[in-house]
């Protein structure tokens, strides 16, 4: 007898009430058969690269709405460019699963600071955390900035403030990344290459 | 999508005959050759993904499995066992989901018009409208795979994303599947892609890989190729000769006339259950695979 | 990559070694697949542990973690000594008969001009013997003991396959099958490929492991080859695309590197960096150093470098040493540093001995994150129990946390491991008020120039003339920052070959680099990239997969440099010009120039032949079996132990442990463990179901792999009495972290220097902030110390105890 216990104990749990009911006739007329409707049929697709490994597969983000002006658009489903010469539509646990990433509970919504010695988050505006930031970084870097070093060789060089950027960022981040950092006499800035 | 559609095979518990006029389809088939997958589980991603499903947030409990079974949001899993064979270390990890038997003893269990629907090219869809959350189907299916939610009360399984299939797409675990070791195509064209697959591990020393696809339950529409097709039971307890369950036999020979008699029979039922289980008997199944 | 992704399926032989692409690179190890199915090949791996992709593998050779040199000279060794390696490709392309210094010297474990005070080297005797003319003298026989090729035999002598056993663990026949599929592809016609990742970056002696695979390459005959190659499979999607603009402390965009102090001028800077060739007739692209230099200059400052003011190098920040991650946090953990930002970018995990980095992030006064998600930094001063047990209220740093667009929601480009810039699009507004980085930038730096302008500060200067020539200062749109990286003529650039003609008119854009002036005619962000977006438009948008052969897709998107798809192609025929193997000809001599269906890595219209040599991007135009004074710890690779070394020893030179030139700060050396506390091997390392710290927060990830675990093998289980899903605690001398048990066959005991050796796994992807299970951070555990080239972490090795709970 090919029935496993556990087959039985299911069976047993779930069944019977329902199954009496069944036998008693109350059940759905006209069972059609029917398979659920296509979802992207209408939906917007955008080209965009995985942002996880340096494979760099292509997806294809389907978005609600056809573009009209008064439909926000909202990425609802993610799948691999079956175009793309190497992935050629497929994506990896990561990659398949990027919608949860654009939708994660944990994404960040507004600029907040926390104050020394404090114990919560407080939101701000992003003109008041550009103010503060911005005052901070000045404060410091007019306080230790090094024009010359000991054998009076121009440095021009700030040391106490340094800078992480960012491995998923576009080049174009990268590039005006470069830009500020070295403007601003920064020596110590660094990106996931290093680790 | 059509309401009625008219390439269907088989409809449960239908006295009456669907409309098989368009049954010149050709047959489709998922290939999971276990040989080429390395276990990421991107399938079981695109799965959720694409269904819009969402399992709960586990545990871990010593192994890579996650989540640990099947289940009613989680249509698909990897297993992973490791084994020695002649000395070697293997790591046999397989995708384990709905099978979309020729055969369905899901299908042939179910008690609900309609709510399980065989299409012509080979798809077992449930039909979760209609389904009355029964479990009869659990029972018939011979690879333990359908589960019931304790949300709604009725039964899920991979429905070889017939959305996809319907409108000329391949599912979304073959699509995904990093490696092509999931593939997808007629049924033919699988089968012939699977010899390729075996004589190539035949080369590179297993002399018995080969094609799953059990003549037990008709052949199925998701097949595997496996280095070791001769000992399936390695593969985290793939079934060497699925059948369907003797209890859907006693169902449909003996049962079925009683419905109309009324709830009696679900009493019946339960009581012959126990009657053919047994409560000690030692599992048959779990036996034949460890060969 | 020198090669692409694509280019796997064409290798006979797939070594994965120093990482695990399977798991790490699953799409990208399609092509390995396809290579097995396809092409035949044989896939191999050597790792610690029997990963994913060992499952599919057709061969397994078990290593101790830290060993990968000892094994890969043994290789060498191997080919050397059987004569199974390609031998006019060894003397044609590599710098095999070279004459070397008649100082240089190697004898237990140190090479000549070693200061054990400094532990640095005075590398001036790593050189090669030169002639009148400056030019390296040669032996084509190949007699000269002092050639290359003899000083290296002598080296490798000593990695016999009893040593490799002794060392790695690995059993000798085992080593011996790994030697002898790799001699095969010595032959014309066959080739490896092999790929790597952090398990050979991330140790005390990372970049020579990475070097010593690469002399296996060139011995044979790899280099240039389709199908062969070096392949770096990177770890994050744009950590090229960062590297190659300069995001590093002493670097600038295009590997230009930063003016340090002892270049005191332009003209010293100039002088140091564009070198001259070391071969007669060699062609060396650094010689147009001032043309990359010059017009990022002008990329920099616009009209305000001129030549007057040395193009503005006064304004450029001038290095004493660098300011690399471990240097900087040393110096924050001692009160040095007062602010930083991180953008997209979590250092409470990824940075080694997290301890130490959350009681350095302590004593800054400010620390601004730019993020998208919820970083277990950003909250570091929040208490977390176990995982991140801090007194909040004594934290005094004021933390800003700004939310940042994702991929989805901006424009912008990215560039994968096969050197491919790939334009991409916005799908989304971002959530909330999140912008995107470039705003955030513009934000801050629009802030702080307008307070220099009113309130004067210490040297605005550079500030001042920044070129910030966007529409809108406050929005740079992703378009305009691409074409200042690509550049443009800022006058006509007349042909000179045709006169009356252009090579381009002032404001258009550059269709290569070749175009660049040092004069201050052109501007280029970053020279590499120029070519991207030309005249005809978006180059990186291109979107034509037509294969043009070996699966070369050059109208999909667009390649540094100049769309070349595998590098040192030249490589890829004799000196004679006719290919290595007809099947796989990627560019041939037409009589007049080299064509093909790449585009050609040398100069064009250089004749089958001569004497230039294929690498281009050398003084003497070969590949390097000596590596000169390139790197930190001697020009040949040496075995040197991990600073945590479960033997305690160095089987080969018991006084040099480990890598004698790398740098450790006091009192990390105290944190470093020793075997009778710690007497298991660890190692750190990513599952295929997680992307580093960012998946805990996307929950179908966090489904598939939802708790922090370890992994054990069944020996070592069964002597610590540790069952399938138990509780343990992992210790390092830093820290500690708990986990759940996953006891496997997977990872077996090795005999190492006649001890039993057990290995532990610690993946890494948990944290106290995120949606899956609260974990600890791995880096707890990891010493601080790193490669003494790189300064990248040794997070693959090190000890520790388990225990169970």
């Amino acid at each position: 007898m090919q029935v496993t216990r556990r087959q039985f104990f299911k069976l047993s749990a779930g069944g019977l009430a329902t199954s009496t009911l069944a036998m008693l006739g109350m059940l759905p007329q006209n069972a059609l058969a029917d398979v659920r409707s296509y979802k992207l049929l209408r939906a917007t697709e955008t080209r965009n690269t995985c942002p996880y490994c340096s494979v760099g597969c292509g997806i294809l983000m389907y978005s609600l709405g056809d573009g009209a002006k008064n439909a926000k658009s909202t990425i609802f489903h993610i799948e691999g460019d079956p175009d793309h010469p190497v992935n050629r539509g497929a994506l990896c646990p990561k990659g398949a699963g990027l919608v949860d990433f654009v939708h994660s509970e944990n994404r960040l919504k507004h600029p907040e600071v926390r104050e020394p010695g404090g114990k919560e988050w407080k939101r701000i505006s992003w003109e008041e955390a550009f103010e503060r930031i911005a005052r901070h970084m000045k404060q410091d870097r007019d306080a230790h900035f090094v024009e010359k070093n000991a054998d009076g060789v121009t440095v021009n060089r700030w040391l106490t403030t340094g800078m992480l950027c960012a491995s998923a960022s576009s080049n174009e981040t990268g590039w005006l990344s470069q830009k500020f950092v070295r403007s601003l006499g920064m020596l110590a800035v660094d990106n996931q290459a290093r680790v | 999508m059509a309401l009625q559609s008219q390439d269907i095979l088989r409809r449960s518990a239908s006295p009456t005959q669907p409309p098989v006029a368009r049954e010149h389809k050709i047959e489709v088939a998922k290939l999971i050759d276990v040989t080429t997958c390395i276990g990421c589980k991107a399938c079981q991603v695109a799965c959720a993904e694409w269904n819009d499903l969402r399992d709960e947030i586990g545990s871990n409990v010593g192994v890579y499995d996650n989540p640990a079974d099947l289940s009613a949001q989680s249509w698909t899993v990897m297993r992973y066992n490791e084994v020695e064979e002649n000395g070697k270390l293997e790591w046999l990890i397989r995708k384990d989901g709905c099978m979309h038997c020729a055969d369905p003893g899901c299908l042939k269990a179910c008690p609900s018009p309609g709510a399980i629907i065989q299409y012509a090219n080979g798809i077992v869809d449930f039909q979760s409208e209609y389904c009355i959350g029964c479990g009869y189907c659990i029972s018939g299916c011979p690879f333990d795979i359908p589960r019931l939610s304790q949300k709604d009360n009725k039964v899920y399984k991979c429905t070889l994303c017939s959305d996809r299939v319907m409108v000329g797409q391949e599912p979304a675990c073959v699509k995904t599947c990093p490696t092509g070791a999931i593939r997808f195509g007629s049924k033919e064209d699988m089968t012939a892609f699977a010899g390729e697959r075996v004589e190539d591990l035949k080369s590179r020393g297993f002399p018995n890989a080969g094609l799953y696809d059990p003549p037990g339950v008709g052949g199925t529409h998701v097949m595997y190729v496996l280095h070791h097709a001769d000992r399936p039971g390695l593969y985290s307890g793939l079934r060497k000769n699925p059948t369907i369950s003797p209890v859907v036999k006693l169902w449909k020979g003996l049962l079925k006339p009683l419905a109309t008699i009324g709830f009696a029979a679900a009493g019946l039922f339960g009581f012959l259950h126990y009657i053919g289980v047994g409560p000690n008997r030692p599992d048959d199944d779990d036996e034949e695979d460890q060969a | 990559m020198t090669n692409h992704w694509v280019d796997i399926r064409n290798a006979n032989i797939i070594v994965v070694m120093g990482g695990n692409s399977a798991e790490a690179h699953p799409v990208g190890f399609r092509w390995v697949i396809e290579a097995k199915t396809r092409n035949k090949a044989k896939l191999i791996v050597i790792d610690p542990r029997f990963t994913r992709t060992a499952s599919v593998a057709d061969h397994y050779a078990p290593i101790r973690t830290g060993t990968d040199i000892a094994f890969l000279s043994g290789v060498i060794r191997y080919l050397l000594q059987t004569g199974k390696y390609n031998k006019e490709y060894t003397l044609a392309y590599t710098n095999a008969a070279l004459l070397v210094n008649p100082d240089f010297q190697f004898s237990e474990g140190l090479f000549s001009g070693y200061d054990e005070a400094t532990r640095k080297y005075d590398k001036a005797t790593w050189s090669y013997q030169l002639d009148d003319q400056g030019f390296a003298r040669r032996d084509d026989t190949l007699q000269d003991p002092r050639c290359v090729l003899n000083l290296l035999k002598a080296h490798v002598a000593r990695y016999t396959p009893e040593m490799v056993e002794r060392i790695c663990g690995t059993p000798k026949e085992t080593f011996l099958m790994v030697c002898e599929h790799l001699a095969g592809t010595a032959a014309p016609d066959r080739t490896t490929s092999f790929l790597y990742a952090l398990g050979w970056t991330q140790h005390s002696i990372g970049s020579q492991n990475i070097r010593t695979m690469a002399m296996v390459q060139l011995l044979l005959g790899n280099m240039g080859m389709v199908g062969g190659g070096v392949n770096a499979l990177r770890g994050h999607s744009n950590i090229q695309g960062l590297t190659d603009i300069g995001l590093l402390s002493t670097s600038l965009p295009g590997y230009l590197t930063l003016p340090s102090e002892k270049e005191t001028d332009l003209a010293a800077h100039l002088a140091k960096y564009t070198s001259k060739p070391l071969a007669d007739g060699q062609m060396n692209y650094w010689q147009n150093y001032p043309k990359f230099f010059v017009s990022l200059m002008k990329s920099f400052w616009g009209d305000n470098a001129s030549s007057d003011n040395n193009w503005g190098y006064d304004w450029l920040p001038k290095w004493d040493k660098g300011y690399d991650v471990l240097q900087y946090f040393e110096m924050m953990s001692q009160g040095k540093v007062n602010g930083y930002l991180c953008q997209g970018f979590n250092p409470v995990a990824s940075f080694p001995n997290k301890n130490k980095i959350v009681a350095s992030l302590s004593q800054l006064k400010f620390l601004v994150i730019i993020d998208p998600l919820v970083t277990d930094t950003s909250t570091f001063w929040k208490n977390h129990g176990e995982q991140n047990d801090v007194k909040t209220e004594q934290i005094q740093t004021e933390v800003f946390r700004l939310p940042t667009t994702c991929f989805a929601e901006e424009d912008g480009a990215i560039i994968n491991s096969g050197r491919w810039l790939q334009w991409h699009w916005k799908g989304a507004d971002a959530p909330g008020e999140a912008i995107a980085d470039v705003e955030i930038l513009a934000g801050i730096f629009v802030k702080l120039k307008a307070l220099y302008a009113k309130e004067g500060g210490a040297y605005p200067e550079p500030i001042m003339k920044l070129s910030w020539a966007y529409a809108n200062p406050m929005e740079p749109k992703p378009e305009e920052l691409a074409k200042e990286m690509n550049g443009k003529a800022l006058a006509d650039l007349p042909d000179p070959k045709e006169p009356g003609k252009f090579l381009a008119r002032k404001g258009e854009l550059l269709p290569g680099f070749a175009l660049l002036q040092a004069d201050g005619s052109t501007s280029s962000g970053c020279w590499i990239f120029t070519g991207s977006w030309t005249q005809a438009g978006n180059q990186m948008a291109r979107r034509d997969n037509t294969d043009t052969g070996f699966g070369n897709t050059p109208a999909w998107a667009w390649a540094w440099p100049a769309n070349r798809r595998i590098l040192y192609n030249r490589a890829s025929a004799r000196p004679d010009g006719t290919p290595w193997d007809p099947a796989r000809q990627l560019i041939k001599w037409n009589g007049e120039k080299w064509v093909g269906s790449d585009v050609p890595d040398y100069k064009l219209d250089e004749p089958p032949g001569s004497a230039m040599a294929p690498f281009i991007m050398q003084a003497e135009g070969l590949g390097r079996l000596f590596a000169l004074d390139k790197m930190a710890e001697g020009p040949f690779p040496e075995h040197y132990e991990p600073f945590e070394s479960p033997i305690g020893t160095n089987p080969l030179h018991p006084k040099v442990v480990s890598n004698p030139a790398a740098r450790v700060f006091k009192g990390d050396l105290a944190d470093m463990g020793k075997a009778d506390a710690y007497p298991y091997a660890a190692t750190t390392y990513r599952l295929t179901e997680h992307f580093h710290y960012w998946t805990k927060n996307v929950r179908l990830n966090a489904i598939l792999q939802p708790e922090q675990f370890v992994e054990i093998g069944e020996a070592l289980a069964k002597e610590k009495g540790i069952n399938h899903g138990d509780m343990v605690k992992v210790s390092s001398k830093r820290g500690y972290i708990k986990a759940k048990a996953v006891v496997t066959k997977r990872i077996k005991p090795l005999t190492v220097d006649g001890k039993t050796v057990h290995h532990v796994g610690i993946p890494i992807h948990w944290g106290y902030e995120g949606v899956a299970k609260k974990g600890f951070i791995a880096n707890t555990l990891t010493p601080f110390v790193g490669d003494a080239n790189t300064q990248t972490p040794e997070f693959k090795s090190f000890l520790v105890n388990v225990e169970k709970l």
